[in-house]
């Protein structure tokens, strides 16, 4: 079985590289959740050609790894911006206006939540809640917290990293 | 080799004692997010730079609680709290050493913030650097699990937690005891305690913080549990969204594997325990029990009907229990001081202490750590100052997105399991979110309502098609379309959906709304009543 499907040609490199994954939690019952999490660290997200391979690294079937992978919302299918902004909407952050800041964001980027930018410079996420509730509003850019936040303070960081970006694109 | 604790108590604090001064940089969350990590390390180039680091300690801590006035230093000595401090502040508190605490940011430690809580769960909260296993060990750290192990029987530590009364702190406020006794009587060989660390409920941060803070109080917690239950695995299982507490969790394993203090033969005795992280995904119906550990499984977060119980057939078809952070967080306390001691604080029949993040309109947002049988009222303006803005009070949440809220009448509360219940709420696992006049209660139910429905598994009907109808007549109802009957409507639905779901989350997702229509219903009139008029005006709120 493992050739005919190897057959559909996945890389040496994609091989090698879930060889690692799944070698760091060799002979760990259940460990698909904790091999996905550190796939996505490195890469950002889950390359179709990886999961397959991963299947059959795993011996179980791709489906299962869909499974899982669409049934949570942390693991991302496609790749995400160079740059991730966070704006979470949890009950607190909701009553001090972060559908306001969200709002604010998505009119600067030219974007709605969940997407990216053409020039795949930004993405836009929203999240349920990132415990930072003490400090309400809370926006996440680049895995900085951003407390107390308004939508100038986080307008004004997303035109300095365009600003920074600008010259040479990408 | 067992690890000698009482030398290592004795050399920390020997060490801690000859220091002159010690400052503790908060680097929880929420000040970590006003860059404290480098605040610290610039006062510890100031303190440097004028000759003094041999007497003097600039130390990481966990969260303090008052994360609202963030970032948090504390010169411990002196005793003095500096809030909001910026690096043009530092010059300053590095002069505190020699002359008298420098004016302006300073906080009153002895207001009622911080007077009025009982500190049990967050005791090592914002004064021990969580990345030193020796300061937890200067605090009577792992002297609990040493006890049990010397001194105790599997049976009497579990008659110790069952005379507690510890509850369950994760929410339905199971007794803990009971839930241990079914897990030593468990047959089989091979058995597993795991942390419940998925704070998947927004507007809460009490578990991140305790794991962020105190990690060894979890590991401690959980080695007892295990040699009280008779379990050699443990698992924390924690949200891929709290990486802070990931770290701290993993470096925390690692020291007390290190010593000694996990692993075989514990303490010299028979018992051997191991700990593994697992993480979550961002699914909130992972806090569900059997959803918990087909995730650990590595499977979709699916809950599965009961019985049969995880303490019968859990994790991997094996005897399994869950306890939550908190209530992990409370057992070493208990082994230590004793089930009187403990059973001494609260209420008759709700325990100890409780923590809560205080969010929303109030003015000390942050942490805090109360007993039970304090009333909502002296928590929310006597420990929280209040509500923000000089706004008036309106109501407060808890229990999140299973729970409901309470108005002002019923502000005199007492907080227990019971009686939040009996007012349409739940403790929940501790989200306390204060509301002000200019809410919008139906915006509120909504909201909540939202989240369950993106949250359900989909597995049963009635939380996936009735939580999903209950969101259309709400939608249609602040749109300004809704007719009298749709109030009729959500309460059948929302029966329904609590009598039929197959778990917790679908069995409570409708509290929210049924709780608004409770004790707000006319605000629901008034959209129905006033149309697309009275729903453009609140909009505008």
């Amino acid at each position: 079985m493992k050739q005919s499907i190897s057959a559909v040609g996945s890389s040496e490199e994609a091989k090698e590289k879930v060889r690692k994954y799944v070698d760091k939690f060799a002979g760990e019952e259940g460990n698909l959740i904790m091999i996905l999490h550190a796939m996505q660290s490195d890469e950002g997200y889950i390359p179709r050609e990886l999961a397959l391979e991963l299947s059959l690294a795993l011996n179980i079937s791709v489906a299962q790894i869909y499974e899982v992978l669409t049934f949570y919302h942390f693991f991302k299918l496609t790749p995400q911006g160079k740059h991730n902004v966070v704006v979470c909407l949890g009950t607190a952050c909701y009553l001090k206006g972060a559908a306001d800041i969200l709002k604010s964001v998505e009119e600067n980027l030219g974007i709605k939540a969940g997407e990216t930018t053409a020039d795949r410079l930004f993405h836009i996420e929203v999240a349920r809640c990132i415990g930072a509730c003490g400090i309400a509003p809370a926006v996440k850019i680049d895995g900085e917290v951003i407390g107390k936040a308004t939508s100038e303070k986080i307008v004004e960081q997303l035109n300095q990293i365009k600003a920074a970006e600008g010259g040479n694109g990408n | 080799m067992a690890i000698d604790l009482e030398r290592t108590k004795a050399d920390e604090l020997a060490r801690q004692v000859k220091l002159k001064a010690t400052f503790k940089v908060c680097v929880g969350s929420g000040c970590l997010s006003s860059k404290s990590d480098i605040l610290a390390e610039k006062l510890r180039a100031i303190i440097g730079g004028r000759g003094l680091s041999g007497d003097c300690e600039v130390k990481l801590v966990g969260c303090r609680g008052l994360c609202a006035v963030g970032p948090l230093v504390r010169y411990t000595e002196k005793d003095t709290l500096y809030s909001g401090v910026t690096e043009g502040d530092l010059e300053a508190v590095a002069d505190d050493i020699s002359r008298m605490p420098c004016g302006g940011k300073i906080v009153d430690t002895n207001s009622s913030f911080f007077k009025r809580q009982e500190k049990v769960v967050l005791d090592n909260a914002g004064s021990i650097n969580p990345l030193r296993i020796e300061e937890y060990i200067a605090f009577d750290g792992y002297f609990a699990l040493k006890k049990v192990l010397g001194e105790m029987s599997q049976r009497d530590v579990v008659e110790t937690v069952a005379k507690s009364g510890l509850r369950g702190r994760g929410g339905a406020g199971f007794p803990t005891g009971t839930k241990w006794k079914l897990l030593a009587e468990a047959a089989g060989d091979e058995k597993y305690v795991i942390c419940n660390g998925d704070e998947g409920d927004p507007g809460a941060f009490m578990d991140r913080s305790i794991m962020e803070a105190d990690p060894h109080k979890i590991i401690e917690g959980m080695a007892i549990a295990g040699y009280a239950t008779g379990a050699s695995k443990g698992y924390i299982y924690v949200r891929a969204e709290y990486p802070l507490a990931i770290k701290r969790l993993e470096i925390a394993i690692e020291q007390a594997t290190e010593m000694g203090l996990l692993g075989e033969n514990i303490f010299g005795s028979d018992f051997s325990f191991q700990i593994k992280l697992r993480l979550g995904a961002g699914a909130f119906v992972c806090g569900e029990e059997t959803a918990l550990i087909a995730s650990i499984e590595g499977k979709r977060g699916n809950p599965s009907p009961r019985p049969p119980f995880p303490t019968q057939s859990g994790l991997f078809g094996k005897p399994t229990m869950i306890n939550n952070v908190e209530t992990l967080g409370n057992i070493a306390r208990i082994i230590r001081d004793g089930a009187e001691w403990f059973a001494s604080i609260g209420t008759e029949k709700s325990k100890g202490t409780k923590v809560f993040a205080l969010t929303g309109h109030v003015v000390n947002a942050g942490l805090v750590e109360v007993p039970m049988g304090m009333t909502l009222r002296e928590i929310i303006f006597d420990i929280g100052g209040g509500v923000a803005n000089g706004k008036k009070f309106k109501a407060v949440q808890t229990g999140g997105p299973s729970g409901g809220v309470i108005p002002e009448k019923y502000l005199d509360t007492p907080i227990s399991y019971e009686s939040l219940a009996a007012l349409g709420s739940i403790m929940g696992s501790g989200g306390m979110l204060v509301m002000d006049e200019d809410d919008c209660m139906v915006d509120v139910a909504k909201f909540y309502l939202q989240f369950c429905v993106d949250e359900s598994c989909g597995k049963c009907a009635p939380c996936r098609i009735g939580g999903y109808q209950m969101l259309k007549i709400l939608e249609k109802i602040v749109k300004g379309r809704g007719e009298i009957g749709d109030l009729d409507k959500l309460e059948k639905i929302a029966r329904a959906m609590k009598t039929a779901s197959l778990c917790g989350l679908g069995q409570t997702a409708a509290n929210p709304v049924m709780s608004t229509l409770r004790y707000f219903r006319q605000e629901y009139v008034s959209y129905i009543e006033g149309g697309v008029k009275y729903a453009r005006q609140m909009k505008k709120g």
